[in-house]
C-alpha cells in the first residue's frame, strides 16, 4: 500500500512534466495546425543554455529564465525563418521540415557537447517526504508539481481571460474571419510558437534532474510520451493534455514499479495504439470536421 | 477510361517494366565484378536500403501516409528471416531451401506488422500516424528485450550464406551477398513499380488527392491505404532480410530512430513517389555517412573532435538536406528531372484521359501527375 502511494504520487509529478510538454504540443497545434516533431530538440537546446547560465551565475531562477527566453527565441526563429516558408497545403511538408530540424539540432549538439550525459543536481532534495509513515513525494517532485500547476493555470488564464488569448484562439480557429476583424494572424501564430517552445523548454528543464542528465537525446522519450498524451487528449484539448499526462505518468510509474522499467515503453505504445484505434481523434476530440 | 483499356494499358506497361527491371538487374549483377569486396558489401547494403525506400516512397508519395518507423518494418523482415532460417539451419537444412524459407518468414512477419500498421493508418490522419510509427521505433529496443526469443539487445544470429559451389571459383562471399541483395531488391521493387503504374496506383493517388472524391468514385480509401502499407512493408521486410543475411545478425541496434529518419531523407531527397529517386536516395544515405567519416578520419583532427564529428556530421548534412529540399525544391531529384521528361512524354503521346487526381497541391504536382509516372 505504501508502495502504491509512493508510485502514484511520483507518477503524478512525472505526469505533470509530460503534461506540460504535451501542452506545448497542443498550443502549437492550435496555433499553427502542425505537430512540431522538433519540439524536443529545440527544448534541449534551450536547456543547454540554461545549464550555461546556471554554471555562470549559480542561480536556478536565472537558469529557468534563460531556458524560457531561449525557448521563446528559438520558437520565433524557427517559425519566422523556417516554417513560414514551408509549402502549406498539406501538413506533411511541415512535419518533414520539423524532422530535418531535429536531425540538424541533435547532431550539432552532439558535435558541440559529445555523447556524455551532463548531470544536474536538483534544487530541492529528491528523498521522499513522509506523511505519517507513508513515503510520498520528494521536495523536488513537489516543486515540479507546483511549477507545472502554476504554468497550467497561467496558460488557462492567458487563453481564456485575456484579449491576447482571445485573439490567439480566434486566429487558430477561424484565421480568415479573425483577419477581417483586425487580428494579426501571422503574429498570433508566431506568439503561439514562442509560448509553445518556452513551455517545452521548461518541461525539459524540470525533467532533466530526475533522469540520467542532459544529452542531445534526453528529451526524445519525453516527446514520445507527450505525443501519446496529446493524442490521448486530442491535439486540440489543453484539458485533455493535463488529464492524459497524469494518466500516462501514473501508468509509467506503476509499470516501472510493479513490473520492470523495460516494459514501460511497451505499456505506453499499447495505450497509444488502443486509444488511436478506439478514438482516432483522441478522447477529448471535438466533432469538427478537419483534414488534419 | 473504361476498365478494359485500363487493363490493357496496365498489361503492356507491366511487360515494359518487367523487361526494364530484368535489364537493370543483369547490369547490376555484371557491375559487381568490377567492384572490390568492400564496395560489393556497400552495394548489398544499398540494395537492401533501396527495398525499404522504394516502399516508403510509394507510401508517402502516393498515399500521403507519413511513416517515421520504416526501420521497424525492416527489422520485422530481418527477425522473420532469422526466426525461420535459424531453426532451419539447426535442422540441417541449407542452400536455397533455407534461404527461401527465411524469405518466406520475412514476408509473413513484415506483412503482418505492416498490415496492423496499415489498419491503424487507415483510421488515422497525418500527424497521428507519424506519431504512432515514431512511438513504435522508440519501443523497438523494449520489444526486442522483453519478447522472449528475440535475443535481447544482441539480437539473433543469422546462418551464413556461403558462395554456392559452382560459383565459388569466380566470386568471393561479398560479391555473392551483393548478388543476393540485387536479386531480392529486383523482386521486391518491381511489383511496387507495377502496382504504382497500374489502377492500384491511380486509386492511391486519388485517395491522397481528395478522399471524399475518391470515395464518391467508388474507391475504398481504407482498403487502398492498407494495401499500400502492406506492399510497402513487405518490400521493406525483404530489405531487412537481406541486411540480416549480409550482417549475419539482426538486432534492435541497427534499426534506431536515426536509421528510420535516414530512410525518410532518402525518399524526400530522391523525390516523393519516385522509385528511381528512392534508389538514388538509398545510395546517398548509405554512402554519404561513410564518405564523411572517411574524410573526417583522414583530416587528422584531434581524436576527441573526430569522435564527436563521426556520425553526427552526416546526420546534420542529411537534416539540412531534408529541410532544404522540402522548402526550396519540393520535387526532389525526381522533380528536377520530371519537367523536361513530362514535356517529352506529352509530345510523344496523346493527352491522357482525365483522371481522378485533382491538382490539389502544387508542391506535389511533379510527382502526382500520372503521365510521367508511367513513362519513367
Amino acid at each position: 500500500m505504501d508502495r502504491l502511494v509512493l508510485l502514484v504520487s511520483t507518477g503524478v509529478a512525472r505526469g505533470l512534466v509530460i503534461a506540460l510538454f504535451a501542452l506545448s504540443l497542443v498550443i502549437i497545434w492550435r496555433a499553427a495546425r502542425i505537430v512540431n516533431f522538433g519540439q524536443a530538440a529545440m527544448a534541449v537546446v534551450a536547456v543547454y543554455v540554461a545549464f550555461a547560465v546556471h554554471a555562470a551565475t549559480g542561480s536556478y531562477v536565472l537558469a529557468v529564465l534563460g531556458a524560457l527566453v531561449t525557448g521563446a527565441l528559438l520558437g520565433l526563429a524557427v517559425e519566422r525563418g523556417l516554417m513560414r516558408r514551408v509549402p502549406g497545403a498539406t501538413p506533411m511538408p511541415g512535419m518533414i521540415v520539423a524532422i530535418g530540424l531535429v536531425m540538424v539540432l541533435q547532431s550539432l549538439l552532439g558535435v558541440l557537447f559529445g555523447p556524455r550525459h551532463r548531470p544536474m543536481s536538483p534544487v530541492f532534495s529528491q528523498s521522499p517526504l513522509y506523511v505519517g509513515d507513508v513515503p510520498v513525494l520528494s521536495r523536488y517532485d513537489l516543486f515540479v508539481l507546483v511549477v507545472a500547476l502554476v504554468v497550467v493555470v497561467g496558460l488557462g488564464l492567458l487563453f481564456n481571460r485575456s484579449t491576447l488569448g482571445l485573439q490567439l484562439r480566434a486566429a487558430a480557429v477561424a484565421p480568415e474571419v479573425s483577419r477581417l476583424l483586425g487580428v494579426r494572424v501571422p503574429r498570433m501564430v508566431t506568439i503561439g510558437w514562442m509560448l509553445s517552445s518556452a513551455v517545452a523548454a521548461l518541461a525539459v528543464l524540470l525533467l532533466v534532474p530526475t533522469e540520467l542528465g542532459l544529452n542531445a537525446h534526453s528529451a526524445d522519450v519525453l516527446f514520445v510520451h507527450a505525443f501519446t498524451v496529446a493524442v490521448l487528449g486530442g491535439l486540440d484539448s489543453p484539458a485533455g493534455a493535463l488529464v492524459g499526462g497524469l494518466v500516462v505518468g501514473v501508468l509509467i510509474s506503476l509499470v516501472t514499479g510493479y513490473a520492470s522499467a523495460g516494459l514501460a515503453p511497451l505499456a505506453v505504445l499499447g495505450l497509444l495504439t488502443t486509444v488511436l484505434l478506439v478514438r482516432p481523434g483522441g478522447i477529448f476530440a471535438t466533432k469538427e470536421a478537419r483534414t488534419a | 477510361m473504361t476498365r478494359t483499356t485500363a487493363r490493357n494499358g496496365a498489361r503492356s506497361s507491366t511487360r515494359t517494366i518487367v523487361l526494364r527491371a530484368i535489364m537493370l538487374t543483369v547490369l547490376a549483377l555484371a557491375a559487381t565484378f568490377a567492384l572490390d569486396p568492400f564496395r560489393n558489401y556497400q552495394l548489398a547494403v544499398v540494395a537492401a536500403t533501396f527495398c525499404a525506400t522504394a516502399g516508403l516512397t510509394l507510401l508517402v508519395g502516393l498515399t500521403g501516409q507519413l511513416s517515421l518507423g520504416h526501420g521497424v518494418l525492416m527489422a520485422a523482415g530481418g527477425y522473420g528471416y532469422a526466426l525461420v532460417a535459424g531453426p532451419a539451419a539447426d535442422a540441417g537444412l541449407g542452400g536455397v531451401g533455407r534461404f527461401a524459407l527465411g524469405i518466406a518468414g520475412a514476408l509473413v512477419l513484415s506483412a503482418v506488422v505492416g498490415g496492423l500498421l496499415g489498419l491503424a493508418g487507415a483510421r488515422l490522419r497525418g500527424p497521428y500516424l507519424a506519431g504512432l510509427t515514431l512511438a513504435l521505433v522508440i519501443a523497438l529496443p523494449a520489444v526486442a528485450t522483453q519478447v522472449p526469443g528475440l535475443g535481447k539487445d544482441q539480437g539473433l544470429g543469422v546462418p551464413f550464406e556461403a558462395v554456392p559451389a559452382p560459383l565459388a571459383g569466380v566470386m568471393v562471399v561479398e560479391q555473392w551477398h551483393a548478388w543476393i541483395a540485387i536479386v531480392v531488391a529486383a523482386v521486391a521493387v518491381t511489383p511496387l513499380v507495377v502496382l504504382r503504374s497500374g489502377p492500384a496506383g491511380l486509386r492511391m493517388r486519388a485517395t491522397h488527392g481528395d478522399e471524399v472524391a475518391a470515395r464518391l468514385a467508388g474507391i475504398s480509401p481504407a482498403r487502398v491505404k492498407v494495401t499500400a502499407f502492406v506492399a510497402s512493408s513487405v518490400s521493406a521486410g525483404l530489405g531487412g532480410a537481406v541486411l540480416a543475411v549480409v550482417a549475419q545478425n539482426v538486432g534492435p541496434g541497427r534499426y534506431s530512430l536515426a536509421f528510420s529518419l535516414l530512410l525518410l531523407v532518402a525518399v524526400v531527397v530522391g523525390g516523393l513517389g519516385s522509385v528511381g529517386g528512392a534508389a538514388v536516395g538509398a545510395a546517398l544515405v548509405v554512402l554519404l555517412p561513410w564518405l564523411v567519416d572517411t574524410v573526417v578520419s583522414g583530416a587528422g583532427m584531434p581524436a576527441d573532435l573526430e569522435q564527436r564529428l563521426s556520425g553526427n556530421l552526416a546526420v546534420a548534412v542529411f537534416g539540412a538536406l531534408l529541410v532544404a529540399v522540402t522548402v526550396a525544391w519540393p520535387g526532389g531529384l525526381a522533380g528536377a528531372t520530371a519537367g523536361p521528361r513530362a514535356r517529352l512524354a506529352r509530345r510523344r503521346r496523346p493527352a491522357p484521359a482525365p483522371v481522378l487526381d485533382p491538382d490539389t497541391d502544387p508542391a506535389q504536382e511533379p510527382t502526382s501527375d500520372p503521365q510521367p509516372l508511367t513513362e519513367r
